[in-house]
């Protein structure tokens, strides 16, 4: 079957198996950000905003995407670069394979939040699961992100 | 320059915050076939027959392979040093089945939907057996994991598989009986950790292809990046030299990827096929065919006297390694000999063990790798003295503790060259109010508070065995190649090592490109584990510079044409400070590429004969629902001395990492077998690994040492951080609700029937 | 749920049907599936002949009235958690029953229909509904009590809109988790209408069950209400501990009410 939908600001179309999941499809159509870290919607790698809202590509089926807005990192290169480098900065990316996902997460809470508490933003962001670096570094990463965010 | 103990970023971060395609997944030829793994639904089966017509007629599948399409040679899958102490006692696929979810046939086609399609095809005869599932029965038991003949130890590790034995020992000084006889307080106990998952976040994946050499191509996500080169060799029967194995980034490792998971399987297909072929893991396949941690039981008898000087420890580890060895003879040593020295006034110890097989998941390596088991039960032990003898537990720590300049002879004899576990022990406590909180403080609503303390130790490489060779060379311009042959597995060695080279060679960052593991075109290295990278090949860099800045100044006095020992090297130019003349080292990098007959460049190896071990300090609190059990971690803080810290930053992290770890071990994580030998710890639905709203906060420090044989001082950081959560929670819960948890995870179950029971 | 075997789900047409009465016919195949979320069925359900989306027939609404909210099936688990009118209304109680599940990008796609149709027994969506005076419009069977419809044998219908009645009862809902955002190992809802108490209890591991209790004093409300309801055990706990965080948990929530009140 086929889906026509907008890939980071730009048309596109596929045809799709109808059991296609997004993930599956975003990948094949080169954004290699997108990554699967588990088969139960438990890990929060494969974040997308799809209409804006964050969403979980493993878990949305591809046909799903009908006539609405993807986002990946990779539409999102700019916003990456200014938070990851808060988040380099810590080392908190560690191994990086959360990381995009993470971000994306981090970019969606920034939109729908305002002025976030610490508990807040843990729970906003609990849905995304990192191994390696016991989420204090990706923390501070957001708070200093934040407090510059907030100077300008 | 002054790189060393800055927080440098990783040389590889905004790749990975932009999300760039890095990892083996993402680099893997997009014609590949795709592989997937046949597995067992029993625990203890021998296979009569396998039909594959059927599977092999669905469109788009290219092969299936069993048993009878293997080697029958026997190998082990574990990523250590040749000769391994890990038994032989692998095939790629055998007739015989060990655990639920061993490899039973592989199946490689087009498509993801052809391969699923052909799996449920095959057709497997089976002769189920009786399993081994206790590890408390396994040694001597009539049932044998391992009855074949062709199985061998390639070292002296006591294993024997006619009795289930994968390793076992005894080592004793001073007469511990008598020494715990005469001691007035005493206290023998039993503790019980579970086997635990690594669960880093990209699956174990591996892609492989012929070369244009006729060579066995492999990209994997590894640890071990040479070992997988011979690994491959044994289980495929072909030579080394047919074999390459690049190591892309990788997402995470913690030991997991010290053993070879997936290689094999793609290696195989495309030994077969001569086609390229991927096999990623999904993460129920990482769950219930991997490499996790050993679980142990572990009785300790300790005694101390009236002044509360700790005269013997005695440790007996019962470890289960699964259905096949890996790491398992050399984990188990950890358990004793990196949780004993902890206290330096004893006379005499003990340390036996056993390491059985069973028919369960074959265990691996896991950070902490043993120690993490053992300090968990001599932590808990010393603990419970301390109680027995009406004193703060800390103060019992302080007393006994050992300190720098003592002999270690529970490890190896080792002298505690660099020590500054006092300190640790001083700064922790005053991060956790330790004065104020101990033992506990009632919150007035049905909560307690309560506060525990825990110290640790690891080792920095293996001594006498880690080996690491670094070549650095001048480039035109004058930038500098550093070659190497550690895995970075996400920690950052690529990122420290260049920090040691940049201060060594007196120049920037970015006058250095790092090259990571290629096996064609690397210096060898034993790979990233056993806490070695920054400590063993840290200092292969150090010395590789050190030729080579001789080697510089020595090419630049001919250019000069003055004499080497009267001429300087600043790290930007050559120079004769008498004449005053002087050229660039990009003058000179440029002039060895036109009529030279002496590469300008120096490739050193390291060993060390000692591990030096960092040391930790680590102390939770935690709060506990007096009514039903529920704990909540509330802060953990730490202080580690890990010698001098190269990059402070990524340090942290991973010490925060560890202890999230830790944490997730102490509290929630294990692995469940039911009574078919089948686990449902098969993904993160029921596998729960904390996420941020369960770590409370955690607070670190660092009280650096300064560690004489090591790199600008520095000692290992990666494995200790996760040894002190279970100790240290499971005191602060003892002081809290009155309950001792000696069995992991500690769960509010636990906890409120121990109360109940009171 | 036990998940023994991961398999996930294959789907040979998807369809989008244009109303709820072309949905309810192609449902009557029993190959055939409606797509809520996805969250779970991608899970459970391996081989589905024709997938029904309903997601083009506009389902995803909260409509407050007079009387009631009423909240389409295709409404996320995240817009009931964020409607800021029934937050307020029932106390929080409902963002309270959702807000622990698994992540924020999981509850922007987990729907309301998937979370109620599912009875599963982690549900803590239907815990906490049970508590309130709710009812559930089936596109076949049409309007029933949301008790009613839990105890229903499962059939080929399609579930529409729940409706949440503004009855003027206090709510509180509790749950005890491992890790913050695991399935429960007990959860309840107390809720409290003049002297008519409603205790529901889920994941004992069985689904919610509800008790109505007349006229009873809140600290020995949770003996009563679990008297007659059955806890089972799992590897989350065992039956002896979740019936003890059960009677503590009600006990809690029913202070909590006593407190709004």
């Amino acid at each position: 079957m086929e889906v026509k939908f907008q890939l980071n600001g730009k048309p596109a179309a596929a045809d799709i198996e109808p059991d296609c999941m997004l993930l599956d499809l975003l990948r094949d159509m080169r954004c290699y950000s997108v990554k699967r870290g588990c088969d139960t919607t438990n890990c929060g790698l494969c974040t997308v905003l799809v209409n804006g809202k964050p969403s979980l590509s493993c878990a949305m089926p591809a046909a799903r995407a009908e006539g609405k807005e993807i986002i990946t990192l990779e539409g999102l290169q700019e916003e990456a670069v200014v938070f990851g480098r808060f988040l380099a900065k810590e080392g908190a990316e560690q191994c990086g394979y959360c990381s995009p996902g993470f971000i994306m997460n981090v970019i969606a809470m920034m939109r729908e939040l305002k002025d976030p508490s610490i508990e807040e933003i843990k729970e906003y962001l609990a849905g995304n699961l990192c191994r390696c670096s016991g989420y204090e570094g990706q923390m501070r990463a957001i708070r200093n992100y934040m407090k510059e965010k907030g100077a300008q | 320059m002054n790189l060393v103990n800055t927080s440098v970023p990783k040389v590889d971060s905004m790749a990975l915050v932009t999300g760039k395609p890095v990892y083996t997944d993402d680099l893997a030829p997009k014609d590949c076939l795709i592989v997937k793994v046949l597995r067992s639904p029993h625990a203890h089966a021998k296979i009569r027959k396998i039909e594959t017509e059927r599977a092999l007629k669905v469109p788009g599948i290219e092969c299936v392979l069993t048993h009878e399409d293997c080697s029958d040679k026997r190998f082990t899958m574990a990523g250590q040093t040749y000769p391994e102490p890990s038994p032989y006692d692998r095939r790629i696929l055998d007739d015989r089945v060990r655990f639920v979810g061993d490899a039973v046939a592989v199946i490689a086609g087009v498509s993801e939907k052809a391969v699923a399609k052909a799996m449920k095809l095959v057709k497997v005869d089976y002769e189920v057996l009786e399993p081994v599932l206790d590890f408390r029965k396994a040694k001597d038991h009539e049932i044998l994991v391992h009855p074949e003949e062709n199985w061998k130890a390639l070292c002296e590790v006591g294993a024997d598989n006619k009795r289930n034995l994968c390793a076992r020992s005894e080592t004793q000084e001073g007469d511990i009986d008598q020494v715990l006889k005469d001691c007035k307080y005493y206290v023998e106990e039993t503790y019980h950790t579970k086997a635990n998952q690594q669960a880093m976040m990209e699956n174990f994946c591996t892609f492989t292809h012929m070369d244009a050499y006729g060579r066995l191509n492999v990209v994997s996500s590894t640890q071990v990046t040479f070992h997988v080169r011979r690994i491959l060799s044994n289980a495929l029967d072909i030579p080394k030299s047919k074999i390459r194995v690049v190591k892309p980034r990788i997402g995470g490792g913690f030991g997991a990827k010290q053993t070879v998971v997936t290689e094999v399987y793609p290696a195989l297909v495309t030994m077969k096929t001569g086609k390229p072929a991927k096999i990623v893991y999904t993460r129920e396949e990482s769950f219930i065919a991997s490499s996790p941690r050993h679980e142990m039981e572990i009785t300790v008898r300790i005694g101390a006297d009236e002044n509360g000087i700790i005269k013997g420890i005695d440790v007996y580890t019962l470890s289960n390694t699964g259905a096949y060895g890996e790491h398992g003879p050399t984990t188990v040593g950890l358990s004793g000999h990196k949780s004993i020295p902890l206290y330096g006034k004893a006379e005499a110890f003990r340390f036996a063990y056993d390491v059985v097989y069973t028919n369960v998941m074959s265990a691996g390596a896991y950070r902490g790798y043993g120690a993490t088991q053992g300090i968990f039960a001599v932590e808990s032990a010393v603990n419970e003295l301390a109680h027995k003898m009406g004193m703060d537990p800390v103060k019992l720590k302080e007393l006994n503790m050992v300190k720098k300049g003592q002999k270690m002879p529970a490890y190896y004899g080792e002298t505690a060259t660099s020590c500054a576990l006092d300190k640790c022990v001083e700064r922790v406590k005053e991060m956790i109010s330790w004065d104020e909180k101990y033992p506990r403080k009632d919150m007035g609503n049905g909560k307690v508070r309560g506060v525990g303390l825990a110290l640790a130790m690891q080792g920095s490489g293996i001594s006498n065995v880690d080996t690491a060779a670094v070549t650095i060379k001048v480039n035109d311009d004058g930038f500098y190649s550093l070659i190497i042959g550690a895995s970075d597995m996400g920690t950052g060695c690529d990122t420290i090592l260049a920090q040691m080279a940049a201060d060594c060679l007196d120049c920037d960052m970015d006058q250095i490109i790092v090259h990571g593991v290629d096996t064609d075109v690397s210096p060898y290295d034993t790979g990233s584990y056993a806490s070695s990278t920054t400590y063993v090949t840290g200092m292969a860099v150090v010395k590789t510079c050190e030729v080579l800045k001789e080697k510089i100044l020595k090419k630049g006095a001919q250019y000069l044409s003055c004499p080497p020992e009267e001429a300087e090297f600043d790290g930007k130019r050559v120079f004769h400070p008498e004449s005053g003349k002087e050229i660039s080292l990009k003058d000179i990098g440029n002039q060895v590429m036109c009529g030279n007959e002496e590469a300008l460049q120096a490739s050193e190896s390291h060993y060390s004969p000692t591990s030096p071990p960092p040391f930790m300090a680590g102390a939770a609190e935690v709060e506990v629902d007096l009514e039903t059990g529920a704990v909540e971690l509330i802060d953990f803080a730490a202080v580690v001395d890990c010698g001098t810290v190269i990059n402070p930053n990524l340090a942290k992290v991973q010490t925060e990492g560890g202890i999230a770890q830790g944490i997730g071990m102490a509290l929630y994580e294990e692995i469940l077998y039911n009574e078919k030998g089948k686990t449902s710890a098969n993904s993160f639905m029921q596998y729960k690994i904390p996420t941020r709203q369960d770590i409370g906060n955690i607070r670190i420090e660092f009280q650096s040492s300064y560690e004489p044989t090591g790199p600008f001082g520095a000692k290992s950081i990666g494995e200790i951080v996760i040894n002190t959560p279970s100790p240290a929670i499971a005191e602060a819960v003892y002081n809290a609700s009155g309950v001792r948890v000696r069995e992991l995870p500690i769960t509010a179950e636990k906890i409120y029937m121990g109360m109940k029971e009171k | 749920m036990t998940m023994e075997e991961i398999e996930l789900v294959t789907i040979a047409n998807y369809l989008r049907p244009e109303s709820l009465s072309d949905a309810y016919k192609l449902n009557q195949k029993k190959t055939n599936r409606v797509l809520g979320g996805m969250m779970w069925l991608r899970l459970c359900s391996p081989r589905i002949q024709n997938a029904i989306d309903l997601s083009g027939l506009d389902l995803d609404y909260i409509k407050e009235t007079e009387e009631a909210f009423e909240i389409g099936a295709m409404c996320s688990l995240r817009s009931l958690e964020t409607h800021p009118e029934l937050e307020a209304y029932f106390c929080g109680a409902i963002k309270e029953s959702v807000r622990h599940i698994v992540g924020v990008q999981f509850r922007n796609q987990a729907t309301v229909g998937g979370s109620i149709y599912g009875r599963f027994g982690f549900s803590d969506v239907l815990t906490c509904l049970l508590a309130l005076d709710t009812e559930v419009v089936l596109v076949h069977a049409g309007k029933m009590t949301l008790a009613e419809f839990a105890d229903r044998k499962r059939d080929r219908d399609i579930l529409e809109k729940i409706i949440i009645k503004k009855d003027g009862r206090r709510v509180a809902y509790l749950s005890q988790r491992a890790t913050k955002t695991d399935f429960p190992v007990a959860a309840c809802a107390v809720s409290k209408k003049e002297d008519i108490w409603y205790v529901s209890v889920g994941a004992r591991p069985a689904k919610a069950e509800l008790a109505v209790i007349h006229g009873q004093p809140a600290d020995t409300l949770a003996e009563k209400a679990v008297a007659d309801m059955k806890f089972g055990s799992n590897m989350r706990g065992s039956a002896e501990y979740r019936e003890a965080v059960a009677k503590v948990l009600v006990r809690r929530a029913a202070n909590a009410v006593l407190e709004e009140s």
